[in-house]
Parts: structure tokens; C-alpha cells; sequence
């Protein structure tokens, strides 16, 4: 891998100011902390050659940055029940490979349960209308994903389908970041914000960061060139101590977001309490159906009962999602955990933390 | 980003990825990458044109690509790079 920047001369030398930067104040003796919220920033820091280009300088943590890999272990056991009851089940590929405390969705598959792979959510309205099966489809995402259920759900309404539900995972980003910086103890210094959620919600709603921690954020694209201006941005913030929500990606990245987008969601769902895998329960981070969509509720329907279960042993996915440890500090990674033979969530999905260092990681 | 890498990433859960609408109809669309062609929904896209690009993610045109915002990225870039500390 190394820099893959290389041929570029603007990105290099932009780097080059970087690195200058970082040699004044405050960054003279000390390695900043900067954690990427999106799983697919954690690939192109890694696959472009950033994490090595600013090795000891500046330490990347990978933050909550995928809805799959923030699933509780709760949750997966959830799905697998549902399986288990013989409902089909419609999910997102990158689900299908987490184990839950006793079992994947790919292990019910090979047993003969019925599992459908969407791409898109809509997709679950037409697996509906051919058969007489009850059709769950698994809601896992973030802001980017949640406009996208939020119409499943109304299109489902509209054609009165009655053999389709959905069990409610998604979770939201602002809330979280906040949840993170008050609750668990870490020390960063600034935020990469996910540059799709952003074209849901906006810049507003990480504006708390700056004003009551202190912290800059960045809204960045992910080319190697979004990834490097990004960079730039919060260490001259730093530098200057001028934190606020600087957005490097306006080509789709809107001050108000998606305003349709986020009238869909506010329709359809309303906030409730959520767990997440490493954080725990976070208040007002997650979405349930309003009362008027509850017949679409899979866990009300299907009377779902699942007792909480503990981490696979020795995996500590949960310290990597909160910035508190790298990957390649856990004892599993690359030995019984690789990407055929995942033990926790972030070695599942391309863009999860320990799978991106496994691919392009050096260390 | 090359053809195979995208359609890698199109399986993702959170990605989005910059298509060209082709023709639309309704709420529906066709859009167009390196000739692929795909229907896409554009409900919650107002004023969305034939040629316009547009962010795809689970088959949802999520955001208008704004050229200009893409060609200030770049300008900015030249700028940083030459202003001195
Ligand atoms: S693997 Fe990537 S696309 Fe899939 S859920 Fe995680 S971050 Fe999103
Ligand atoms: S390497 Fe595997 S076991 Fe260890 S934290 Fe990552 S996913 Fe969990």
C-alpha cells in the first residue's frame, strides 16, 4: 500500500503544511487524537496511507462508524430468534456473517431458514407481495440509511402489506458523539464526521461539539484529497483555538441537510433509548415506530424475548468503537479472528475497524 | 474509483455513490454509471434533471453532486497549498 498520494503534488504539499503545523504548539511534544465516526473513513485513512504518513503525530481512532458493527450482541440474538421462528428475513449482506451468542444468520441459512440479501429496503415490498410468509426486514443504519426505512414503512402502508415488519436498530449519530465525549473516558482531540449522515442531518447538529467541549469537527468526503483537507482543518483549529463544524464536503453536504429526507423520518419514527455494542445504553439515540406504524413493529408482533447476553469472549470491539483501543491490541486479531472467521462484529464489514486494519493495516 | 471497487461498496450498508440521472418518471428514475444502468427513487430529491448527478445510496438518490461546491474543493486544495505558515 504506503502513499497511495504519492503522484499527488497539491495533496502532498498540503501534507507537508500539515506536518509543519504539527511540529509548533501544541502539538510540539504530544500525538493528536483524531477519531473517524464513519467506518469508510477508517478505509481510506488506511488504504491511502494516511495512518502511516502520520505515524506517531497523529493517531487515528476508528470511532462508532458502522451501523453493523454498533448491533449488540442483544440484538443479533434477536434476529436469530426471529429466524428461528421460521419468519423470513430480509437484511443488509453485511449482517449476515455476526455472530450472535450462539449463532449467525449465515448458520440459520445453512439450516435451511429463509434469508433474503437487499440492497434496497423497497426491495422487501415486492418479497412480501410473493409469499403468504411473514417478512421481517432488519433496520440497521444511521441517518443516511433511516429515509430509506422511513418509506419502506409508508409504501408498506400505502399497499396495506400486512406480512411485513421491520426490527428497529437504527441508531443516530449526534446523540452518540455527545453520549461519547461525556460518558466514556477518552481523550480526543477532533472529529472526521461522516460525510453521508451529514447529507441527511446537516452541519447543525454537531455544532454542541465545538461549543461545549471544545472540540473541532470536520464533515469530510472520502477521496484522498477530502481525507487530507480534513486533517488540515482540525489541526489549524487547534492551532488557532477556534473549534467549530468546519464542512469540507459542500458538493453534497447541505447546511440544512435533506430537509425531505429528515420530514420522512420524523413521520414515521420518534427518539427512543438504544443500546449500542460498547457504549451500552445511550438515552434518545435510537428510533422506535410512532404508534400510528406499530403494526409494523417485528419486536410487537412476534413477542421477541431474548435476555441480554456478554461479549464474545476476549473480543473488545466495544473499547475499539469507543477510541479507546486499535485493533491490533486485541488478543484475537489476525489469529482466531480474521475476515473468514469473524469473532465480533468490526472484523464482519469491509468498513468495520478490525477488518480495514487486517486488509490495509502495516502494523 | 473503479468499477469493481464500487460495486463492492453499492453492497455496503451506510455508502453512497454519484450516479447520472438519465430519464425520470415519477417518483422513479433511471441513472447511469460507467454505463451501468439502474432505477432509482427520487422522492425525497425535489428538482432533480436529466443529466444532474446525483448520491445513490440503497437505491435512493440521497443529494444533488453540486459541481461547483466540487470544483471550490479543489481550488481550495491549490490555495492551501500555496499559502505559506
Ligand atoms: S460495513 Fe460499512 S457499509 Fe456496512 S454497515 Fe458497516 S460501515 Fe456501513
Ligand atoms: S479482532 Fe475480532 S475479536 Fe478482536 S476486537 Fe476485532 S472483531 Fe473483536
Amino acid at each position: 500500500m504506503k502513499n497511495k498520494f504519492k503522484d499527488n503534488s497539491q495533496l502532498i504539499q498540503l501534507l507537508q503544511q500539515v506536518d509543519k503545523l504539527l511540529t509548533l504548539s501544541p502539538f510540539a511534544d504530544r500525538q493528536c487524537n483524531f477519531m473517524e465516526i464513519c467506518g469508510t473513513h477508517t478505509v481510506s485513512i488506511l488504504k491511502y496511507g494516511f495512518r502511516n504518513y502520520f505515524k506517531k503525530r497523529i493517531n487515528f481512532l476508528s470511532g462508532p462508524g458502522c451501523p453493523v458493527c454498533v448491533t449488540s450482541q442483544k440484538d443479533i440474538d434477536k434476529v436469530i430468534s426471529l429466524a428461528q421462528m421460521g419468519v423470513r428475513i430480509a437484511t443488509f449482506g453485511d449482517l449476515i456473517k455476526v455472530p450472535g451468542s450462539k449463532s449467525s444468520l449465515e448458520e440459520q441459512m445453512a439450516l435451511g431458514k429463509e434469508v433474503n440479501v437487499v440492497y434496497n429496503p423497497l426491495d422487501c415490498l415486492k418479497i412480501a407481495d410473493e409469499t403468504d410468509e411473514e417478512v421481517v426486514f432488519i433496520a440497521v443504519g444511521f441517518e443516511t440509511t433511516i429515509p430509506v426505512i422511513a418509506s419502506l414503512i409508508l409504501d408498506a402502508k400505502k399497499l396495506r402489506i400486512e406480512n411485513l415488519s421491520i426490527l428497529p436498530l437504527m441508531k443516530t449519530i449526534p446523540t452518540a458523539l455527545n453520549f461519547l465525549l461525556t460518558n466514556l473516558e477518552n481523550e480526543i482531540d477532533g472529529f472526521i464526521c461522516p460525510g453521508h449522515v451529514s447529507v441527511i442531518i446537516g452541519e447543525r447538529p454537531y455544532k454542541i461539539i465545538p461549543e461545549k467541549y471544545g472540540i473541532p469537527c470536520v464533515i469530510a468526503g472520502f477521496e484522498p484529497v477530502d481525507i487530507g483537507l480534513a486533517i488540515e482543518s482540525l489541526v489549524s483549529q487547534i492551532r488557532k483555538h477556534t473549534p467549530i463544524v468546519d464542512n469540507r464536503y459542500k458538493r453534497v453536504v447541505k447546511e440544512k441537510g435533506n430537509i425531505s429526507a429528515r420530514r420522512l423520518i420524523e413521520e414515521v419514527f420518534e427518539k427512543t433509548d438504544v443500546e449500542w455494542r460498547g457504549f451500552g445504553e445511550v438515552p434518545a439515540s435510537g428510533l422506535k415506530l410512532r404508534e400510528k406504524f406499530s403494526k409494523f413493529d417485528a419486536e410487537k408482533k412476534f413477542n421477541i424475548n431474548v435476555k441480554s447476553s456478554p461479549e464474545p469472549e476476549g473480543c473488545i470491539c466495544g473499547e475499539v468503537i469507543a477510541g479507546k483501543k486499535q485493533p491490533v491490541e486485541c488478543p484475537l486479531f489476525a489469529k482466531k479472528c480474521t475476515p473468514d472467521t469473524p469473532i465480533g462484529p468490526c472484523m464482519v464489514s469491509y468498513e468495520g475497524a478490525c477488518s480495514a486494519f487486517y486488509k490495509y493495516g502495516e502494523e | 474509483m473503479v468499477p469493481d471497487d464500487r460495486e463492492k461498496i453499492e453492497e455496503k450498508v451506510c455508502l453512497a455513490v454519484p450516479y447520472r440521472i438519465i430519464s425520470k418518471h415519477g417518483i422513479k428514475a433511471v441513472a447511469d454509471v460507467f454505463g451501468i444502468r439502474k432505477e432509482i427513487d427520487i422522492r425525497i430529491l425535489d428538482d432533480v434533471n436529466v443529466n444532474d448527478y446525483v448520491l445513490v445510496h440503497a437505491g435512493f438518490a440521497i443529494q444533488k453532486l453540486d459541481q461547483e461546491a466540487a470544483k471550490t474543493t479543489l481550488d481550495l486544495l491549490r490555495e492551501i497549498s500555496e499559502e505559506q505558515i
